[in-house]
Protein backbone atom coordinates (compact mmCIF):
# COMPACT_ATOMS: atom_id res chain seq x y z
CA UNK A 1 0.00 0.00 0.00
CA UNK A 2 1.48 3.33 -0.95
CA UNK A 3 1.06 6.45 1.18
CA UNK A 4 -0.42 9.83 0.29
CA UNK A 5 3.06 11.24 0.36
CA UNK A 6 4.20 8.76 -2.26
CA UNK A 7 1.16 9.49 -4.41
CA UNK A 8 2.04 13.17 -4.36
CA UNK A 9 5.67 12.42 -5.20
CA UNK A 10 4.89 10.24 -8.22
CA UNK A 11 1.88 12.11 -9.60
CA UNK A 12 3.74 13.32 -12.69
CA UNK A 13 5.21 9.86 -13.26
CA UNK A 14 1.64 8.55 -13.17
CA UNK A 15 0.31 11.23 -15.53
CA UNK A 16 3.21 10.62 -17.92
CA UNK A 17 2.51 6.90 -17.97
CA UNK A 18 5.90 6.10 -16.47
CA UNK A 19 4.83 3.88 -13.60
CA UNK A 20 5.21 0.13 -13.89
CA UNK A 21 2.02 -1.88 -14.08
CA UNK A 22 2.27 -2.80 -10.40
CA UNK A 23 2.96 0.78 -9.35
CA UNK A 24 0.04 2.02 -11.39
CA UNK A 25 -2.28 -0.47 -9.80
CA UNK A 26 -1.12 0.54 -6.32
CA UNK A 27 -1.51 4.20 -7.23
CA UNK A 28 -5.05 3.66 -8.48
CA UNK A 29 -6.01 1.51 -5.52
CA UNK A 30 -4.87 4.26 -3.22
CA UNK A 31 -6.87 6.83 -5.18
CA UNK A 32 -9.92 4.61 -4.91
CA UNK A 33 -9.73 4.83 -1.15
CA UNK A 34 -8.39 8.33 -0.54
CA UNK A 35 -10.51 11.36 -1.40
CA UNK A 36 -7.66 13.71 -0.51
CA UNK A 37 -5.36 12.18 -3.09
CA UNK A 38 -8.18 12.18 -5.65
CA UNK A 39 -8.59 15.89 -4.96
CA UNK A 40 -4.82 16.38 -5.25
CA UNK A 41 -4.73 14.63 -8.62
CA UNK A 42 -7.63 16.70 -9.92
CA UNK A 43 -5.86 19.87 -8.75
CA UNK A 44 -2.70 18.85 -10.62
CA UNK A 45 -4.73 18.14 -13.76
CA UNK A 46 -6.48 21.51 -13.45
CA UNK A 47 -3.09 23.21 -13.07
CA UNK A 48 -1.80 21.55 -16.24
CA UNK A 49 -4.99 22.55 -18.05
CA UNK A 50 -4.53 26.20 -17.06
CA UNK A 51 -0.87 26.20 -18.12
CA UNK A 52 -1.75 24.74 -21.50
CA UNK A 53 -4.19 27.53 -22.22
CA UNK A 54 -2.19 30.53 -21.09
CA UNK A 55 -2.22 32.97 -23.98
CA UNK A 56 1.13 34.24 -25.26
CA UNK A 57 1.88 37.91 -25.53
CA UNK A 58 0.95 39.60 -28.75
CA UNK A 59 3.87 40.76 -30.87
CA UNK A 60 4.65 44.43 -30.23
CA UNK A 61 3.72 46.70 -33.19
CA UNK A 62 7.36 47.52 -33.94
CA UNK A 63 8.22 43.83 -34.20
CA UNK A 64 5.24 43.27 -36.46
CA UNK A 65 6.35 46.16 -38.67
CA UNK A 66 9.90 44.92 -38.83
CA UNK A 67 8.80 41.42 -39.80
CA UNK A 68 6.48 42.83 -42.41
CA UNK A 69 9.39 44.77 -43.90
CA UNK A 70 11.34 41.56 -44.03
CA UNK A 71 8.43 39.83 -45.75
CA UNK A 72 8.28 42.59 -48.35
CA UNK A 73 12.01 42.29 -49.01
CA UNK A 74 11.60 38.51 -49.39
CA UNK A 75 8.69 39.08 -51.77
CA UNK A 76 10.89 41.15 -54.05
CA UNK A 77 13.79 38.74 -53.96
CA UNK B 1 1.98 42.91 -20.39
CA UNK B 2 -0.49 42.63 -23.21
CA UNK B 3 -2.29 39.38 -23.55
CA UNK B 4 -4.11 38.27 -26.61
CA UNK B 5 -7.82 37.73 -26.10
CA UNK B 6 -9.53 34.70 -27.55
CA UNK B 7 -8.70 34.80 -31.24
CA UNK B 8 -11.12 34.26 -34.09
CA UNK B 9 -11.05 30.89 -35.82
CA UNK B 10 -7.63 30.23 -37.31
CA UNK B 11 -7.11 29.92 -41.03
CA UNK B 12 -6.20 26.30 -41.76
CA UNK B 13 -2.46 25.79 -42.35
CA UNK B 14 -2.84 24.60 -45.93
CA UNK B 15 -4.70 27.75 -46.91
CA UNK B 16 -2.26 29.96 -45.04
CA UNK B 17 0.72 28.30 -46.71
CA UNK B 18 -0.81 28.76 -50.17
CA UNK B 19 -1.43 32.44 -49.47
CA UNK B 20 2.06 32.89 -48.06
CA UNK B 21 3.55 31.38 -51.19
CA UNK B 22 1.44 33.80 -53.20
CA UNK B 23 3.21 36.53 -51.18
CA UNK B 24 0.05 37.60 -49.36
CA UNK B 25 0.96 40.03 -46.60
CA UNK B 26 -2.20 39.53 -44.59
CA UNK B 27 -1.43 35.83 -44.40
CA UNK B 28 2.04 36.60 -43.10
CA UNK B 29 0.64 39.00 -40.50
CA UNK B 30 -1.81 36.36 -39.39
CA UNK B 31 1.06 33.92 -38.97
CA UNK B 32 3.08 36.47 -37.02
CA UNK B 33 0.13 37.29 -34.78
CA UNK B 34 -0.51 33.63 -34.19
CA UNK B 35 3.00 32.37 -33.59
CA UNK B 36 5.37 35.16 -32.66
CA UNK B 37 4.19 35.09 -29.02
CA UNK B 38 4.52 31.32 -28.56
CA UNK B 39 7.85 31.25 -30.42
CA UNK B 40 9.21 34.00 -28.19
CA UNK B 41 7.91 32.34 -25.05
CA UNK B 42 9.53 29.07 -26.06
CA UNK B 43 12.86 30.69 -26.99
CA UNK B 44 12.93 32.76 -23.80
CA UNK B 45 12.37 29.70 -21.69
CA UNK B 46 15.54 28.16 -23.09
CA UNK B 47 17.81 31.06 -23.89
CA UNK B 48 16.60 33.97 -21.74
CA UNK B 49 15.49 37.38 -22.99
CA UNK B 50 18.64 38.35 -24.86
CA UNK B 51 19.03 35.06 -26.67
CA UNK B 52 15.36 34.74 -27.48
CA UNK B 53 15.19 37.83 -29.62
CA UNK B 54 17.99 36.64 -31.87
CA UNK B 55 16.60 33.13 -32.07
CA UNK B 56 13.12 34.28 -33.02
CA UNK B 57 14.43 36.74 -35.61
CA UNK B 58 16.54 33.97 -37.13
CA UNK B 59 13.55 31.67 -37.08
CA UNK B 60 11.40 34.07 -39.08
CA UNK B 61 14.24 34.55 -41.55
CA UNK B 62 14.59 30.78 -41.91
CA UNK B 63 10.83 30.45 -42.30
CA UNK B 64 10.78 32.87 -45.23
CA UNK B 65 13.74 31.14 -46.84
CA UNK B 66 12.19 27.72 -46.42
CA UNK B 67 8.58 28.55 -47.14
CA UNK B 68 8.61 27.66 -50.82
CA UNK B 69 10.10 24.24 -50.12
CA UNK B 70 8.20 23.51 -46.87
CA UNK B 71 6.38 20.27 -47.53
CA UNK B 72 3.65 20.82 -45.01
CA UNK B 73 4.13 17.41 -43.41
CA UNK B 74 3.95 19.05 -40.01
CA UNK B 75 1.92 22.03 -38.92
CA UNK B 76 3.41 25.50 -39.36
CA UNK B 77 3.64 25.71 -35.60
CA UNK B 78 5.59 22.47 -35.29
CA UNK B 79 7.87 23.51 -38.13
CA UNK B 80 8.69 26.90 -36.61
CA UNK B 81 9.02 25.42 -33.12
CA UNK B 82 11.56 22.95 -34.49
CA UNK B 83 13.62 25.81 -35.93
CA UNK B 84 13.53 27.61 -32.57
CA UNK B 85 14.53 24.45 -30.73
CA UNK B 86 17.42 23.81 -33.10
CA UNK B 87 18.77 27.27 -32.73
CA UNK B 88 18.20 27.38 -29.00
CA UNK B 89 20.03 24.10 -28.64
CA UNK B 90 23.06 25.28 -30.62
CA UNK B 91 23.10 28.45 -28.62
CA UNK B 92 22.89 26.61 -25.34
CA UNK B 93 25.72 24.30 -26.37
CA UNK B 94 28.03 27.11 -27.38
CA UNK B 95 27.19 29.34 -24.43
CA UNK B 96 29.68 28.33 -21.77
CA UNK B 97 28.15 30.59 -19.16
CA UNK B 98 25.03 28.50 -18.93
CA UNK B 99 24.98 25.93 -16.18
CA UNK B 100 24.01 22.73 -17.94
CA UNK B 101 20.68 21.49 -16.71
CA UNK B 102 22.05 17.97 -16.63
CA UNK B 103 24.39 18.89 -13.80
CA UNK B 104 21.51 19.74 -11.54
CA UNK B 105 20.40 16.69 -9.68
CA UNK B 106 16.99 16.30 -8.15
CA UNK B 107 18.34 16.58 -4.62
CA UNK B 108 19.04 20.31 -4.66
CA UNK B 109 15.52 21.23 -3.81
CA UNK B 110 12.71 20.00 -1.60
CA UNK B 111 12.00 16.35 -2.14
CA UNK B 112 10.29 15.86 -5.49
CA UNK B 113 8.18 18.98 -5.10
CA UNK B 114 6.61 17.65 -1.94
CA UNK B 115 6.40 19.69 1.21
CA UNK B 116 7.11 17.30 4.10
CA UNK B 117 4.96 19.42 6.42
CA UNK B 118 1.84 18.32 4.54
CA UNK B 119 2.07 14.80 5.88
CA UNK B 120 1.97 12.90 9.12
CA UNK B 121 4.85 10.63 10.06
CA UNK B 122 2.95 7.80 8.41
CA UNK B 123 2.83 9.64 5.12
CA UNK B 124 -0.87 10.54 5.26
CA UNK B 125 -2.24 14.01 4.64
CA UNK B 126 -2.37 15.98 7.87
CA UNK B 127 -4.92 18.37 6.42
CA UNK B 128 -7.89 17.86 4.13
CA UNK B 129 -7.31 18.36 0.41
CA UNK B 130 -10.35 19.77 -1.32
CA UNK B 131 -11.35 19.42 -4.93
CA UNK B 132 -11.38 22.75 -6.72
CA UNK B 133 -14.61 23.68 -8.36
CA UNK B 134 -14.85 22.51 -11.96
CA UNK B 135 -14.80 26.05 -13.29
CA UNK B 136 -11.44 26.86 -11.70
CA UNK B 137 -9.35 26.64 -14.90
CA UNK B 138 -11.78 28.82 -16.85
CA UNK B 139 -12.06 31.28 -14.01
CA UNK B 140 -8.29 31.62 -13.77
CA UNK B 141 -7.88 32.01 -17.52
CA UNK B 142 -10.62 34.60 -17.81
CA UNK B 143 -9.34 36.68 -14.92
CA UNK B 144 -6.73 39.07 -16.27
CA UNK B 145 -5.26 39.90 -12.86
CA UNK B 146 -5.03 36.30 -11.85
CA UNK B 147 -3.40 35.41 -15.12
CA UNK B 148 -0.89 38.15 -14.54
CA UNK B 149 -0.05 36.78 -11.09
CA UNK B 150 0.33 33.34 -12.55
CA UNK B 151 2.76 34.60 -15.20
CA UNK B 152 4.67 36.53 -12.55
CA UNK B 153 4.94 33.34 -10.49
CA UNK B 154 6.17 31.53 -13.55
CA UNK B 155 8.93 34.11 -13.93
CA UNK B 156 9.92 33.50 -10.32
CA UNK B 157 10.50 29.79 -10.84
CA UNK B 158 14.15 28.70 -10.91
CA UNK B 159 15.34 28.70 -14.53
CA UNK B 160 15.45 24.96 -15.00
CA UNK B 161 11.93 24.47 -13.66
CA UNK B 162 10.53 27.26 -15.78
CA UNK B 163 12.24 26.01 -18.92
CA UNK B 164 10.81 22.53 -18.60
CA UNK B 165 7.37 23.77 -17.58
CA UNK B 166 7.09 26.18 -20.49
CA UNK B 167 8.27 23.61 -23.01
CA UNK B 168 6.07 20.82 -21.73
CA UNK B 169 2.89 22.24 -20.26
CA UNK B 170 2.63 25.66 -21.84
CA UNK B 171 3.90 25.00 -25.36
CA UNK B 172 2.94 21.34 -25.40
CA UNK B 173 6.23 19.77 -26.54
CA UNK B 174 6.85 16.14 -25.72
CA UNK B 175 9.44 14.93 -23.27
CA UNK B 176 11.80 13.61 -25.97
CA UNK B 177 12.04 17.08 -27.52
CA UNK B 178 12.72 18.64 -24.13
CA UNK B 179 15.40 16.08 -23.23
CA UNK B 180 17.07 16.52 -26.60
CA UNK B 181 17.28 20.30 -26.42
CA UNK B 182 18.25 20.55 -22.77
CA UNK B 183 20.45 17.49 -22.60
CA UNK B 184 18.70 16.10 -19.54
CA UNK B 185 17.63 12.55 -18.88
CA UNK B 186 13.99 11.64 -19.14
CA UNK B 187 13.86 11.04 -15.39
CA UNK B 188 15.45 14.35 -14.55
CA UNK B 189 13.11 16.11 -16.91
CA UNK B 190 10.14 14.55 -15.14
CA UNK B 191 11.44 15.52 -11.70
CA UNK B 192 11.84 19.12 -12.83
CA UNK B 193 8.41 19.10 -14.45
CA UNK B 194 6.82 17.68 -11.32
CA UNK B 195 8.38 20.31 -9.09
CA UNK B 196 7.37 23.11 -11.40
CA UNK B 197 3.79 21.82 -11.64
CA UNK B 198 3.61 21.41 -7.89
CA UNK B 199 4.67 25.00 -7.35
CA UNK B 200 2.16 26.32 -9.84
CA UNK B 201 -0.55 24.20 -8.20
CA UNK B 202 0.32 25.74 -4.85
CA UNK B 203 -0.10 29.18 -6.32
CA UNK B 204 -3.46 28.31 -7.84
CA UNK B 205 -4.53 26.86 -4.53
CA UNK B 206 -3.72 30.12 -2.75
CA UNK B 207 -5.70 31.98 -5.37
CA UNK B 208 -8.68 29.68 -5.15
CA UNK B 209 -8.67 29.93 -1.35
CA UNK B 210 -8.56 33.71 -1.55
CA UNK B 211 -11.46 33.57 -3.96
CA UNK B 212 -13.45 31.33 -1.61
CA UNK B 213 -12.83 33.75 1.23
CA UNK B 214 -14.05 36.65 -0.88
CA UNK B 215 -17.25 34.84 -1.76
CA UNK B 216 -20.22 35.73 0.49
Amino acid sequence: MITCREVVTITTDYLEGKLSFAERVRFQLHLGMCSHCRAWLSQMKATIQVLGKLPAEEPPPEVRDELLERFRAWKKS
Amino acid sequence: MRQSDPVPAETPDAELIARLRARDETAFLELVNRLHGPLTRLARSIAGDAGAEEIVQDTWAAALTGLDTFEGKSSLKTWLFAIVLNRAKSRRERDQRQVPLSSLGPQDDEEGGVDPSWFTENGHWNHPVERWSDDTPDRVLNDKELRKRLLAALEQLPDRLRTVLVMRDIEGLDSAEVCNVLGVSETNQRVLLHRARTRMRALLEEETQDETRRRP
